[in-house]
Formats: C-alpha cells, sequence, structure tokens
C-alpha cells in the first residue's frame, strides 16, 4: 500500500496555489488539512454514509458480543465468555473449515481460468461483443435461479451430472448428501458463476495498458510469453490485487450458494449446509446461533471473528501479491 | 506464407478455446429455459429434459397470478438506477482522490474503508434496521437507496483501476493549465476510466438487482416490494414449488440486466476501437 502513487503527491506539494505563493505561507498540520478540503469533502460521501450505517450499527454489535441476549428479553453482561467459548466451538472452527476448502476450490480455479480467458478475449479480434456477453451472463443471473439450476444439475435421481456419470459406466453419486459432493457442487456453482466476472475485471484491466508499450516489446523483439509477463503482468498489478483481495473477502463470507442449495435438504434448518453441515459456512453458522437459537449476542461474536479471519487473510493475500509483483 | 499460416492456425485455436468457455458458461442458463418452459414433473423426471417444452406460457400466466410482476419491476428499476447513479459519482470521485493524491490521513482513510469492506454485511443488519425504523424510512425504497449510495467495493474497483490508467503526465499536464480539481476529476479522468465506470455501473445495478436479503427485511409492505422479494415470496406461497413458475420469472426478471449490459458493453468496445487507433 505504501510504495503506491508517491509522484503526484509531491506534483501537489509543488503546484502553485490559486493565489499564487499562498500555498507556501500555509504549513503545518492544520494548514495542510485545510489545503485539501477539496478532497475531504470528494471523499466524505463514502464516510458519512458508512457512520449511520456502517459504523453505529457494527459497533453496537460489538456490544452485543459481550452480552448475552435473545433478542427481547433483558440482556445480561457476559464479558469475554462468548468468545472463550467460539475458540472451543467444534461446529464453529468445522464451519471455517468448510468455508476455506470450498474458497480454496472454487476461487483458486477461477481467478486462474478467468485470467486466461481475459488474455484470449483481449487478443480475439472477431465476436468480441458475443464473447464478453456470454461470459459475463452467469454473474447477473440470481443466485436464486441459479441454485435452482444447479440443484437439478446435481440431483442424485433427476441430475444431469449423474446422467452423465451413468453414460459412461459409472455409478451415480448422492451430490448433496455426501460430505465432499456437496462441497465440490457449492464451488461449482461459485466457479460457474464468478469466472466471467472476474475475467471482464482483468479485460478491463487489459485496455488501460497502452499499445504503445506492446508496440515497444515488438520492437524490442518479445515474444508473445515473454511480453506477458515483462508488460501485461506488471502493468496488471493493481488489478490483479483488486481481484484476489475481492474474492478472498467475498469467498469467505459466503453464504447464499449453501444456503439456497442446500436449505430444503431434509428438513434440517436452512441454516445448516446440508448433511452432516458439511456446506455450513461461517456466516450459515451465524445465521443459524442468531435466527435459529435466537442468540444474538453469539451472534454478533461469530460475526467479529468472521471479521478477524478475514483481515488476516487479507492482509496475507495483500502482502503475498505484493511481494510476488514487486521481485 | 507460413507466417499468416500460423496466425490462421492460432486464431482458430484462439477462437476453440473461446467458444468452449461459452458453452460453459452458456449451458446451465439454457437448462433454466428448459425448466421455465415446463411443467414441474417434467423438470423432475429421468433421463434429464434438455430441449425446451411448451409451458412457458403457462408458467408466466401463474407467475403473473401470484405476483405484481411489473408494478415489483419498477420499484427495482428505480432502486437500482438511482444507487447506480450515485454510486458512479460519489465512488468514482473518491477513488481519484485516494489513485492520484496525497493528503494527511489517506493511508488511515484508506485502511479504514478496506477495513469496512471486510465487515460481514450480516453483523451490521439488526442494528441497521432500528437505526432505519428510528429514520421512519422503512417500508420505502429510501431505506435501500440511501445506504448503498457508496460503497468501498466501487472505490476500491476504481482505484486500481485509476492507478494503472491515469497517468502521471495527464495529471501534470491538466496542472499546469491550471484545472481546478473538479475540471481534472471532470475533463481528465471520466473519460480515461470509461470502461472501468461501465464496469461498476452493470455490476452495481446487476447486485442491486439481484440483492433480497436487505430488501426482504426493509420493505414491510407486501404491496411495494423490489422484483427478487417477490420472486423469493413465490417459493413461500405454495408448499410445493412450482420450479417452472420460478424459473419463468427469473429469466424475466433478467431482460433488463441483458439490456443494460448490452448497453455498457458499448463503452467497452468504443473503448478498444480507440485503443486500435491510437
Amino acid at each position: 500500500m505504501a510504495d503506491m502513487k508517491t509522484a503526484p503527491a509531491a506534483a501537489v506539494a509543488t503546484a502553485p496555489g490559486p493565489a499564487g505563493t499562498a500555498a507556501t505561507v500555509l504549513s503545518g498540520r492544520k494548514g495542510r488539512i485545510r489545503r485539501h478540503w477539496r478532497l475531504y469533502a470528494a471523499i466524505s460521501p463514502f464516510y458519512l454514509l458508512f457512520l449511520c450505517f456502517g459504523l453505529i450499527p457494527a459497533g453496537f454489535s460489538l456490544f452485543l458480543a459481550f452480552q448475552r441476549w435473545d433478542g427481547l428479553g433483558d440482556m445480561e453482561y457476559a464479558g469475554l465468555s462468548q468468545f472463550r467459548y467460539l475458540l472451543a466451538d467444534t461446529q464453529f472452527w468445522d464451519a471455517v473449515v468448510n468455508t476455506l476448502e470450498i474458497w480454496a476450490m472454487g476461487t483458486l480455479p477461477m481467478l486462474f481460468i478467468a485470467l486466461v480467458s481475459a488474455v484470449m478475449l483481449n487478443s480475439a479480434v472477431r465476436f468480441k461483443g458475443v464473447y464478453r456477453f456470454a461470459y459475463f451472463v452467469p454473474s447477473v443471473t440470481s443466485v436464486v435461479a441459479v441454485a435452482v439450476i444447479f440443484g437439478s444439475i446435481f440431483s442424485t435421481s433427476f441430475g444431469l451430472m449423474n446422467a452423465v456419470l451413468k453414460t459412461v459406466g459409472i455409478s451415480e453419486v448422492a451430490w448433496l448428501n455426501e460430505p465432499w459432493g456437496i462441497k465440490v457442487a457449492v464451488a461449482a456453482l461459485m466457479t460457474w458463476q464468478w469466472t466471467g466476472y472476474n475475467a471482464i475485471i482483468f479485460l478491463a484491466g487489459l485496455q488501460t495498458i497502452p499499445t504503445e508499450l506492446y508496440e515497444a516489446a515488438r520492437v524490442d523483439g518479445a515474444g508473445p510469453i515473454r511480453t506477458f509477463f515483462s508488460v501485461t503482468m506488471p502493468m496488471m498489478r493493481p488489478v490483479i490485487l483488486f481481484t484476489v483481495v475481492v474474492s478472498t473477502i467475498t469467498g469467505l463470507q459466503s453464504f447464499s450458494e449453501s444456503q439456497v442449495l442446500l436449505g430444503r435438504n431434509d428438513g434440517l434448518s436452512t441454516f445448516a449446509g446440508g448433511p452432516e453441515h458439511a456446506g455450513q459456512t461461517v456466516v450459515l453458522y451465524f445465521f443459524q446461533q442468531t435466527f435459529d437459537n435466537n442468540d444474538f449476542g453469539y451472534g454478533a461474536a461469530i460475526a467479529w471473528a468472521i471479521f478477524m479471519i478475514v483481515v488476516v487473510f487479507s492482509l496475507i493475500n495483500w502482502r503475498l501479491v505484493n511481494r510476488r509483483e514487486k521481485g | 506464407m507460413s507466417r499468416t499460416k500460423g496466425a490462421m492456425a492460432r486464431g482458430v485455436s484462439l477462437h476453440t478455446a473461446l467458444i468452449a468457455g461459452v458453452l460453459l458458461s452458456v449451458f446451465p442458463f439454457y437448462l433454466a429455459v428448459v425448466m421455465a418452459t415446463r411443467t414441474s414433473s417434467e423438470i423432475f423426471s429421468y433421463p434429464p429434459k434438455l430441449w425446451p417444452g411448451s409451458h412457458f406460457r403457462e408458467n408466466v400466466g401463474h407467475l403473473f397470478d401470484n405476483i405484481d410482476f411489473f408494478g415489483s419491476m419498477l420499484n427495482s428499476l428505480i432502486v437500482a438506477g438511482t444507487v447506480t447513479v450515485l454510486v458512479l459519482f460519489f465512488d468514482s470521485l473518491a477513488a481519484f482522490v485516494f489513485a492520484k493524491f496525497d493528503f494527511p490521513g489517506r493511508k488511515l482513510l484508506f485502511g479504514l474503508m478496506m477495513g469496512i469492506f471486510m465487515l460481514p454485511a450480516q453483523l451490521s443488519a439488526i442494528p441497521q434496521f432500528v437505526i432505519m425504523a428510528k429514520l421512519g424510512w422503512i417500508g420505502s425504497l429510501t431505506a435501500l437507496i440511501v445506504p448503498a449510495a457508496a460503497n468501498a467495493f466501487g472505490i476500491f474497483w476504481m482505484r486500481q483501476y485509476m492507478t494503472g490508467a491515469i497517468h502521471d503526465e495527464l495529471m501534470d499536464a491538466s496542472r499546469l493549465d491550471g484545472c481546478s480539481f473538479l475540471r481534472q476529476y471532470w475533463h481528465v479522468a471520466l473519460p480515461v476510466v470509461r470502461p472501468g465506470l461501465a464496469f461498476l455501473g452493470i455490476f452495481t445495478f446487476m447486485s442491486q438487482w439481484n440483492d433480497y436479503a436487505w430488501p426482504l427485511i426493509a420493505l414491510t409492505n407486501p404491496d411495494h416490494v423490489t422484483l427478487q422479494v417477490a420472486l423469493s415470496q413465490l417459493n413461500s406461497v405454495h408448499s410445493m414449488t412450482d420450479y417452472g413458475m420460478v424459473m419463468a420469472g427469473a429469466l424475466l426478471a433478467l431482460i433488463p440486466l441483458l439490456i443494460m449490459f448490452i448497453f455498457a458493453a458499448r463503452h467497452f468496445i468504443a473503448d478498444l476501437a480507440k485503443g486500435a487507433i491510437r
């Protein structure tokens, strides 16, 4: 984060202010803040909205994490006991592992395929519009529709997946009743829905690379692979970082895929994540504790634990992507 | 010439790979069309039906009988349209500041924003409802529009995009020309980042259009719901879900998004053409 864009900063500092040399007179912290009031005004809408609808509610949730509350009666101070319980709560940790497994099965291959697709889309001269449209369609489809479709594809007795397996002589699999089958189905659903979306993001990034750079590389005699690693990858760095961070955050907070795909399974709770809780993500566990058990305090503690996990993973990501690109 | 032959072979394998990708991404969508044109008993039969049936009209009829499809679609259009315009403006303005300027507290404010981005949305849903109720917004579309008017995702995206797309020389030149901050934003930054904006636009519209958890909580008046809430009600109305009807509704609900995408995709393509001439 620190190494990004320091050059314009210097330019701002030396640029003459509207009143000629007046800018140099305004020194010190106060003066610097006053001089940049336009910048603060420009970013303020987000922070104002965040204050009203993010910070205050989140602060209340933090307060709740230290209370025992069923949502109706009186609150009772619980101190750190809910966090202590959380550390020993095997169902919570199972849900964490499920989330990470589904994330790894879905997100990592997805980003790789998306990058390859984007480079191909960028070099295709004909039918660009058609390709882009087709790749993007899955991500505009609502998760309810997607879940119905994938529920039918992975259905044990009527599903397409098993019909294909049968024709090649493999016995059918009860996808949505097997712990690993559930994870495969959820990861497949996510990969299908979001690969094209990430490809379009990469494509948008590819288009910001000036054509002069490619011409220069060609003049220097660089082949396509050399060009990819010396021109494309370095220029794509901000966008790659974006996709990695966003898909980590959204992947670790995913729940609707499992919820709508497995919600009606076997009369279990809609937040159970299917048989043996195999598809129960941490956010689903949060819903289960909060709304099935009416344990609002414990739910808040889980939500803050999810936040901590996401922060840790995002920091690791940020470090990894920054370092790899530097070397 | 062997060189053109090699280029042609590369072109053929490129398009083969791209078409394979298209088939993979469109196929489940095709299955949705199959389901929307069949009855529930046809959907749950073996072997799976792979061709569209003849019950689309019937399914759409059931859909219109059960929900106020066009009324809720209008609500969705109002919410998604307003939010998209606000997000494009507020997010790109803030992103421009974070991408191209330095000021006291920049790192702290950006870090704070990323922290907000990592907060699970569910975390604040209950207290948020209480605040909305105090403001008297529950039941009105304001409850959906105002909190969504600016977001960390869009600022992060536009900032990353602007970091690559707006060259420092361009910024320096406009500064020497005496451009004010707003002129720099409007005349220098925005024209360069049109593809990025087009993407943020469709994505915002799409996520607003498809969102149903918060609208389900906040829109208490059953006559005043968004399309996804109306569609989700179809599941609870009947003990045995009519999947053909649900799929027909989901497909019809997709149409505005597709129109929107075709409209925005033009900006992607326009940019490509410009790059080729340059």
